[in-house]
């Protein structure tokens, strides 16, 4: 049986590929587009799933919708009454966008298929699952557990903002749930807006400044803005924030509970802004933590999964990690709306169509390479029709070339493979660097992601030797964990380093891997395998075997606001625009003193600040 | 639309909501005047919550 799942029309459109249970492929519209978070019907998307299969649409069995656009309406309806008379203007502006497309998504879903297969059966066909259900069978099924306890947290789906399930075999029951209004997503991204950061895309941005600051604030949060209780569940107080009525997160009695209005996104970055982060960051962890106890006791699973956008909360997913409550936690490495498409799917597969599941030992999502990849004649072809000058060597020469260079201090493009699934980059579209280098850190922030410098990096490391340079005991293969670099690895801080305050400390030299140790002394671990990387696998292990370091910084290959590269030539393209030292893609080997410098091309206008 | 129509109507009675109905019928007549005199429609916010 062939299932295509869809997520679509709100953020990060997506579409994947199950046969028989097993994940085939998946991709987010926006690598294919170009254009961040790609709300657009995915037929790129599509496309790519379709023939990574070698099917046509019409071989295709179900297509499977992420959420329901009717209950979402009943939301939307239901709200602005609440609220009435207030947000009139909100209801005036959603009203023609809902009366015009998104309640009949149905209907353009239809016409859409049907484009691409003109006798696609799609009343029999197409199915919808609910948002938070989509989230949950993307946690449960592809992961490595018979049964489990699941929570999902995000902004909102149709009604839900966070709910629980309890998976067991091919069944996935949701057994509680908040609504909206209440929502911790919106809470965190209300602090986004707050801080100056775009909202939907600078709460990585909150999380990475949190450590710079102090929870100041956390407890005026607690008191004021959600009321918390031992269980986890939560309420908001509405008089606080804008989000229901207006068209802004937060509003003018926010302002006066911290002093000061929404600070403005071009002006610099102050100690308040880092404590406001650090405080929202610890209420965060605090919620997550209440609700993941509360479900541990309720469920009695030794077994966690995760997914939602909350669930890319690597610092609040690494504490529930060492909490203790689970033995065993996974999270969906696409936790955001992307992975909805996936989860919808196999919702479809086993909760609607009652189709048996199996449990192989490790997870089902092949280490997130799901997108496509390309043969060595494709890439050769695509660069050199970009003007690229390139030596072919064999993959092990390529990973030889790449360790040395690495060693010596350069940054490295390596496109190797398929491409991820989810918003991380995890050896198959990364920029690589030494974590060794104090420097790397800003230069790599400044010179190569044209981004700000307090934005931390994350480590690769070998799996097999993970626990000697962190505190982690599990695997991390997503990167959604985040923990401690060892202690015997940690440099102390001297009297001087540690009196500095904020973005200050950002220069203290802190343990044997600075550019992957945030300034708490954390790092957001990426462990490697070799059975789902083998090449990746063994430049780790090449780069160890120089400086007696498994670790490599591990960023996305892209510049910021960009998606993440796709093809060889946006690879090529992102290469010149940088100050990237050297491209590996496939056989291909690329040095920059090799190209002309007229050819280097600043591509950043092209994509919005993120 | 009619496939819409049935479609809506078996969600109300799924949801037990059929309060909502004569609300979805005002808003049907004036919102469709309102959709008619506007070009095209762009979700305005800055969370994609509606």
């Amino acid at each position: 049986m062939r299932i295509l799942g869809l997520s679509a029309f709100y953020h990060d459109s997506a579409a994947a590929l199950i046969v028989d249970g097993r994940v085939v492929a998946a991709a987010q519209e926006e690598r294919f587009t170009r254009i961040k978070h790609d709300a657009e019907y995915p037929e790129n998307a599509i496309a790519y799933c379709l023939s990574e299969a070698g099917l046509r649409l019409s071989d295709v069995d179900h297509v499977a919708f992420y959420d329901k656009p009717f209950l979402k309406f009943e939301r939307l309806l239901e709200t602005y009454l609440t609220f009435a008379p207030r947000g009139f203007k909100s209801f005036q502006m959603a009203l023609p966008i809902w009366l015009k497309e998104k309640l009949f998504q149905k209907d353009h879903l239809r016409k859409k298929l049907q484009s691409m297969a003109p006798d696609f059966d799609w009343q029999s066909r197409l199915l919808f699952a609910e948002h938070h259900l989509s989230h949950a069978a993307s946690a449960f099924y592809p992961s490595p557990f018979d049964d489990a306890a699941v929570l999902t947290m995000d902004g909102v789906g149709e009604w839900a903002t966070t709910s629980t399930a309890i998976g067991n075999g091919a069944e996935l029951n949701i057994d509680k749930e908040i609504h909206f209004p209440h929502s911790l997503g919106l809470l965190y991204s209300a602090f986004t807006y707050y801080t100056g950061f775009k909202v939907n895309s600078g709460e990585y941005k909150v999380m990475g400044l949190a450590p710079y600051g102090e929870p100041v604030f956390a407890q005026k949060i607690l008191d004021h803005l959600i009321d918390l209780k031992q269980d986890g569940s939560f309420r908001l107080d509405q008089s606080y924030f804008d989000y229901c009525v207006g068209l802004t997160m937060t509003n003018s009695r926010f302002d006066d509970l911290f002093g000061a209005a929404r600070r403005n996104p071009e002006s610099l970055l102050e100690q308040r802004d880092m404590d406001l982060a650090a405080s929202i960051q610890a209420v965060c962890e605090e919620v997550v933590l209440r609700l993941t106890r509360s479900l541990a006791k309720e469920s009695g699973s030794p077994n966690l999964c995760l997914a939602g956008g909350v669930a890319l909360n690597c610092v609040a997913n690494g504490k529930v990690s060492r909490d203790g409550a689970f033995e065993n936690i996974w999270i969906q490495p696409a936790a955001g709306d992307a992975g909805g498409a996936l989860g919808a799917a196999l919702a479809a597969y086993h909760t609607f169509l009652g189709h048996e599941r199996r449990v192989e030992g490790a997870d089902a999502m092949a280490g997130s390479y799901l997108g496509p990849s390309y043969p060595q004649a494709e890439i050769e072809t695509q660069l050199t029709e970009a003007g690229a000058t390139y030596s072919v060597l064999s993959e092990a020469e390529i990973i030889e070339a790449v360790a040395e260079a690495l060693a010596e201090g350069d940054s490295v493009g390596w496109f190797q493979g398929r491409m991820e699934f989810g918003p991380r980059a995890l050896g198959g579209r990364s920029i690589l660097g030494d974590p060794r280098s104090p420097t790397m850190q800003r230069d790599l922030n400044i010179k190569v992601k044209y981004r700000e410098s307090f934005r931390p990096f994350a480590p690769s490391v070998l799996a097999e030797q993970a626990s000697d340079w962190f505190e982690i005991s599990c695997d991390s293969p997503y990167m959604l964990l985040v923990a401690d670099v060892k202690a015997a690895r940690r440099w102390r801080m001297t009297e001087a380093e540690q009196s500095l305050f904020g973005i200050e400390k950002l220069n203290i030299v802190r343990s044997e891997i600075p550019a992957v140790t945030h300034i708490d002394g954390s790092a957001r671990v990426q462990t490697v395998h070799a059975d789902t990387n083998p090449s990746y696998h063994a430049l780790l292990t090449a780069f160890q075997a120089r400086t007696g370091c498994p670790v490599l910084i591990n960023t996305s290959f892209n510049i910021r606001g960009e998606p993440i590269v796709c093809t060889p030539t946006d690879a090529f393209r992102c290469f010149m625009g940088t100050e990237l030292d050297m491209l590996a893609i496939g056989n291909c080997l690329l040095r920059k003193s090799e190209h002309d410098p007229a050819m280097r091309a600043d591509y950043r206008e092209q994509f919005l600040l993120d | 639309m009619l496939s819409f129509i049935i479609e809506f109507w078996a969600f109300l009675r799924a949801r037990k909501k059929f309060w909502l109905l004569p609300i979805i019928v005002m808003m049907a007549l004036f919102g469709g005047l309102l959709v008619l005199s506007q070009g095209s429609a762009v979700a305005p916010f800055i969370y994609t919550i509606f």
